[in-house]
């Protein structure tokens, strides 16, 4: 076998097994969302929503900016560690295109709507839901963090916290891409 | 208990532990261990409530597996308390499902059975 069929046997058999384990997924009872990392280099999945503030909130109005979109929840513990830190950010970078969107993923509304306030959280926050959740791969655990490019492309995938340093660097050089 | 241990008792031919998560609804809708049962949250006043209802009538010495997976596990505000109020109540069989990261990496990624909705 030649160097390149087997480079091509290698990508054949990989895709084999991500179809297996999506199949294998698929048995799950419905389960049908896709691998986490497919959806890295991928346009980001679309929604409309109402936003804490009443504000009909579109992520495809948001194309040309950088979008940090978290997934987060007031019980949990690494969520209320970063969300100061994506105000921080908002504030910083928003004039060079930044734009933080938080999702909500609690089941109480009145809770995050509550501790959003309390927070001062000056960015556009916003309920999610399960369907959104498995939009995006399924958010099955808690934070997780999508940094999304100028283009709408899903650039990187954070997730579990801890990583704010990583995250801003990145966030640097999507807004240095024009 | 580890996620492992949890498929393979699953998957036998045994007796099966009945297996609640104590998570949020939102997580248990997108994915759940098969056969499991919402349970609500354990960091909650209601949640725990709920709990008490879903266990009620049962033999103390009933095989029970609790897991919730929505952060990393020394940071789990719900499987602790869920985890002490089954043993107040005097259950002698309650095992936590250990979950490092969360459940999607330590079930759903390892391809273990899920059920979505409920």
């Amino acid at each position: 076998m030649t160097g390149l069929t087997r480079a091509t046997a290698l990508r054949r058999a990989g895709r084999f097994v991500a179809l297996a384990l999506v199949f294998l997924m698929g048995t799950g009872a419905g389960n049908t969302w896709a691998a986490e990392s497919a959806l890295l280099h991928k346009p980001a999945p679309q929604f409309v929503r109402r936003d804490f503030g009443g504000k009909t909130i579109s992520l495809r109005s948001y194309r040309g900016r950088v979008v940090l979109l978290n997934f987060w929840a007031t019980w949990c513990a690494p969520c209320l560690q970063e969300l100061p830190r994506f105000a921080a950010w908002q504030r910083e970078y928003g004039e060079d295109g930044l734009q933080v969107i938080a999702v909500s993923m609690d089941d109480d509304e009145a809770a995050a709507r509550a501790l959003a306030r309390k927070m001062g959280l000056d960015f556009v926050v916003m309920m999610g839901d399960a369907g959104l959740g498995k939009r995006y791969g399924g958010v099955l655990g808690l934070p997780v963090t999508f940094l999304i490019d100028r283009d709408g492309t899903v650039a990187e995938r954070f997730e579990s916290g801890g990583h704010l340093a990583q995250m801003e660097e990145q966030i640097k050089e999507l807004l240095a891409a024009r | 208990m580890g996620s492992d241990a949890l498929y393979k008792l699953l998957q036998g031919g045994g007796a099966k532990p009945l297996v609640f998560q104590v998570g949020s609804h939102v997580m248990f809708s997108q994915a759940h261990i098969r056969g499991a049962q919402y349970a609500g949250q354990g960091s909650q006043a209601t949640g725990l409530q709920l709990l008490e209802s879903k266990i009620a009538g049962l033999p103390k010495g009933s095989f029970i597996v609790i897991y919730c997976g929505c952060c990393p596990w020394n940071r789990c505000p719900n499987v602790g308390p869920a985890f002490h109020r089954l043993v107040e109540l005097g259950f002698t069989n309650v095992k936590a499902l250990y979950i490092q990261s969360n459940f999607g990496d330590d079930w759903v990624n390892k391809g273990y059975s899920v059920e979505t909705g409920g």
